[in-house]
């Protein structure tokens, strides 16, 4: 469809329009124990229809593509924003919406059609047999999760905007039962491996190895100690601090929940806007980046919603909390510093301040260095269980796969093993920080926030981290 | 909407071709979303999109798919009968599936609800005027949801409702806050700004100072709003008997092990409520009620007939994830004016929030209190209480902690909207705790 062309035609009195059409199709295949659970794809489009009147934006979210449809969703935008008007929160100018010009596609190595449905069927049937390791594993999935999404955005004021993505998620997990004990291993977190890539991902050599290890852990789990109970030291994987860095850093510091527009959803937060420049959020090893251009990584883009161009920004810099999450009506609201991070979950959502590749930046020291300098602790990895209040200050997180750390050196296997703590004296605890050699990328496609509700994508990389001094407990 | 899902499953279904078996499923809504903060409008929209999917058949194999709908006819009807030839394409490509469902429910029914809302353009005039100072944040959501499902064996479904929410939250100065929402399908004017005020009138409580309390075990109540929170879990890892076959639930303790809840605890899915439709996405129409947990016995799990082919057992016509769409669980026997002398010293919770299983297998529930959470000492509300964590077990706090069940029963609906507006409501009391755990 010729957006610039329907854009041209639109007969309405507004101060800006707005159209962002988008096309997304999500595949989605399940095997379970061999036999196929879902072969499915969801093909979505329609086109977004935002205006600006009197200070008031307004839209229209539409299936309908023709000329006519969308000249009939801006007449409704249109009356919308001039009823609400009256009762604006804030009253915006159209620099709320910067001109911009460009395009991005994400990088991949093989495309999304090189594997038929067949074939990939075939190998998640594969990995299923590889993951049961012995009968002990009561239960095997294989998933594969693509999505291909062509966004396009132009403007009154002239934008003009192309953007693609192939998009691929996988994960292969393994249950296991002995003696009343279940336990469960996962491929580092429900599809916590999701990349702006291709059907490279689907390596069979790869893919079969990592089942195998999969499986053998979810035994190994059956027999383990019950994680310990007290104040010790934690090392986190980067699997886990994916989850660490979203919950506790990352919603924190979104300035529309700053500025209150989430207090009936996902929360507030225990961030200020008078914090900025001044809070010491974590200790000196913490630097925070948002980065949407780390190859690969799941939520890469040149411009968000807004047509906001997207740039690398510290948000963390040695500890100190410098810049926040916010796009450019967050920014305008507020004062404060943002980023091009103003997105919607797709057409039919108007885009608000969301995470996309928010990372922490690595730091020195050796895998073996920060576990030699453990007296008394436990390494944690992947994502099992996850909660944190509306202000993001106090978090319970458990993972699947624990080691004690015994005088500077892994021992036992131990399961069940969680943490809880409070934001802000959590990451002053940063003690030592891994090297690139332990940074590692991850990504999920299931953030959720926003009334109406949206889930987006989003992206997260780190390196191991150890915290001293945290409350540590395993399980019922 | 329902003509032109009429027209579509027409055409296709006499498209099909030898030995295809094909179940059609239409999901729309015509909505208006006007999300407010600080009592004015932060944004506004209306979203009107049709999706219609199709599950496909063959020789054993199955395939499905989804599709955006126009509107117009015959530009969906392109686009479906494209989307049935990308069907036909993979399914003869993927392996057999042993437990898929023939699409063979002949069963039909039509239910259309209309009801009285306020046009879009009027929604900021009638919702904020009376709001007056207050600082509230939330979000209305009005209009038609649809949904309708057909199949190739001539079964055939449509139910479309009229209905509209407003979810806020009211603060006070000090970040105190109260919870409500205010829903139906019938607006009254009056009615709403009697809602708005009482919540204004609770919102008062708020403002005595509030006591932070120490982690540890306390006599608590939750009122049906948290309650209704608690009763969701046991669609994700609970009820589902696919979930308990392969270890993924909190219910297989009760299942293998014979340990039973509180026998003040019934729980069902009851569709009597009228909220959501009983037809699942195969067109198949479960029971008005089934019986999940009986006096805290384990009696019942939601069974698909997928999950039934699998493990020999007999359908109850879940939905394929066989989570719940019309929760409800029995009314007890004390009071409402009795809650708090019941209560004694302890804690009263209104809400919770982002609850996980700390320990799905074992039944360990972790999430946070909010909204007007109060502290309690002999039967007097003192002041609200700081939020806390909590971490316990189902088997515990709905076992033997399970002290006394309010006799009223409170709608909680469903203001979800993350896949569409949601139509199902939970259906609960509140409950009396001898002891709760708050950890952090």
């Amino acid at each position: 469809m010729d957006l610039h062309q329907i854009l041209s035609g639109i007969d309405v009195r507004a101060d800006w329009i707005g159209l962002r059409y988008v096309k997304e199709n999500t595949g989605f295949r399940l095997v379970r124990d061999g036999k196929p659970e879902a072969n499915t794809r969801e093909s979505k489009q329609g086109v977004m229809v935002e205006v600006l009147v009197n200070g008031q934006f307004a839209y229209y979210g539409t299936s309908r593509l023709d000329k006519a449809g969308i000249q009939a969703a801006a007449e409704r935008a249109v009356r919308l924003a001039t009823a609400a008007s009256n009762y604006s929160l804030h009253s915006f100018g159209v620099d709320a919406r910067p001109v911009a010009k460009g395009s991005y596609s994400s990088p991949f190595q093989t495309a999304a059609d090189a594997f038929s449905p067949g074939e990939l069927s075939d190998l998640l049937i594969k990995a299923t047999a590889e993951l049961k390791v012995s009968d002990k594993v009561v239960t095997t999935n294989a998933m594969a999760r693509t999505v291909e999404t062509e966004s396009h955005f132009v403007s009154s004021n002239g934008s003009d905007v192309d953007q693609k993505y192939l998009m691929v998620s996988a994960d292969y997990s393994a249950i296991a039962h002995d003696g009343g004990v279940t336990q469960k291993r996962t491929d580092g977190g429900l599809l916590a491996k999701s990349y702006q890539a291709g059907m490279e991902v689907f390596n069979e050599a790869d893919v079969l190895a990592r089942c195998r290890k999969i499986g053998g852990e979810a035994v190994e789990l059956l027999t383990a100690e019950e994680c310990p109970t007290g104040t010790m030291d934690l090392i986190l994987a980067p699997d886990q601090m994916m989850l660490q860095i979203h919950e506790s850093v990352g919603h924190a510091l979104e300035i529309d929940r700053i500025l209150g527009d989430e207090r009936n959803y996902a929360g507030w937060s225990f961030v200020r806007l008078e914090d900025f420049g001044k809070l010491q959020y974590g200790s000196p090893l913490m630097n925070i980046t948002f980065d949407p251009y780390v190859e690969n990584q799941f939520a890469s883009y040149a411009y968000d919603d807004g047509g906001l161009k997207a740039e690398k920004e510290f948000l963390i810099k040695d500890g100190l909390l410098i810049r926040g999450l916010g796009g450019m009506e967050s920014q305008i609201r507020s004062g404060i510093n943002g980023v091009a991070n103003f997105r919607a979950s797709s057409w039919n959502r108007a885009p608000i301040d969301r995470m996309a590749n928010l990372n922490l930046e690595p730091g020195n020291s050796t895998e073996d260095e920060m576990i030699g300098s453990v007296e008394k602790g436990v390494f944690m990895t992947s994502n099992r269980s996850w909660s944190i209040d509306d202000y993001r200050n106090k978090f319970q997180f458990g993972c699947e796969y624990g080691k004690l750390i015994e005088n500077g050196k892994l021992t036992k296997t131990v399961k069940n093993p969680n943490y809880r703590a409070i934001s802000n004296p959590f990451w002053r605890s940063l003690k030592m920080l891994g090297n690139r050699d332990t940074f590692e990328i991850y990504g999920t496609p299931f953030c959720g926030k926003g009334e109406p509700n949206q889930i987006i994508r989003v992206g997260h990389a780190s390196p191991l981290c150890l915290f001293e001094g945290v409350e540590i407990f395993g399980g019922a | 909407m329902e003509k032109l899902f009429k027209q579509i499953n027409q055409t296709i279904m006499a498209e099909l071709k030898e030995g295809e078996c094909l179940g059609l499923s239409f999901s729309g809504e015509k909505s208006n979303f006007t999300r407010i903060n600080a009592a004015k409008v932060r944004q506004i929209g209306n979203v009107d999109e049709a999706d219609l999917g199709f599950n496909l058949i063959l020789n054993g194999k199955r395939t499905t798919g989804s599709i955006s709908l126009s509107g117009d006819f015959e530009e969906d009807l392109n686009r479906a009968r494209g989307e049935l030839g990308r069907l036909r394409t993979e399914v003869v490509q993927l392996p057999e599936d042993p437990y898929l469902v023939l699409p063979e429910s002949k069963e039909t029914s039509w239910s259309e609800k209309e009801g009285n809302l306020p046009e879009a353009e009027a929604i900021p005039g009638v919702l904020l005027p009376s709001m007056g100072d207050v600082d509230l944040t939330g979000i209305w959501a009005s209009g038609r949801v649809y949904q309708g499902s057909a199949n190739s064996s001539g079964g055939y479904h449509w139910f479309a409702s009229d209905s509209f929410s407003l979810d806020y939250s009211l603060i006070t100065p000090s970040e105190k806050m109260v919870k409500a929402t205010f829903a139906g399908t019938e607006w009254d004017q009056a009615a709403y700004e009697a809602f708005l005020a009482d919540s204004i009138t609770k919102l008062e409580l708020m403002s005595l100072p509030p006591k932070k309390i120490e982690p540890g075990d306390y006599r608590t109540f939750i009122a049906a709003a948290g309650v209704s929170d608690i009763l969701s879990m046991f669609s994700w890892g609970g009820v589902s008997e696919a979930a308990i076959r392969q270890s993924e639930s909190c219910l297989g303790k009760m299942r293998n092990e014979n340990i039973k809840l509180s026998s003040m605890f019934s729980f069902s899915e009851d569709f009597s409520s009228g909220f959501a439709p009983r037809f699942n996405g195969n067109g198949e129409v479960a029971p008005e009620k089934t019986a999940l947990i009986n006096q805290g016995e384990l009696t019942g799990t939601l069974i698909s007939t997928r999950t039934a082919k699998e493990y020999g057992v007999e359908s109850n016509f879940a939905s394929e994830g066989e989570s719940m769409r019309a929760p409800a669980m029995a009314a007890g026997s004390l009071k409402e004016s009795d809650i708090l002398e019941a209560l004694g010293t302890g804690v009263y919770l209104s809400n919770l929030h982002y609850l996980n299983w700390s320990d799905m297998i074992g039944g360990r529930i972790t999430g946070m209190t909010r909204y007007a959470c109060f502290w309690v000492e002999d039967g007097k509300i003192v002041a609200p209480i700081e939020n806390m964590r909590f971490d316990d077990s189902i088997y515990s706090f709905l076992g033997e902690n399970l002290e006394a069940v309010t006799e009223k029963l409170r709608i909680n609906p469903d203001v979800g909207t993350y896949d569409g507006r949601e139509l199902s409501a939970i259906i609960c009391p509140g409950v009396l705790l001898k002891s709760f755990s708050l950890t952090l």
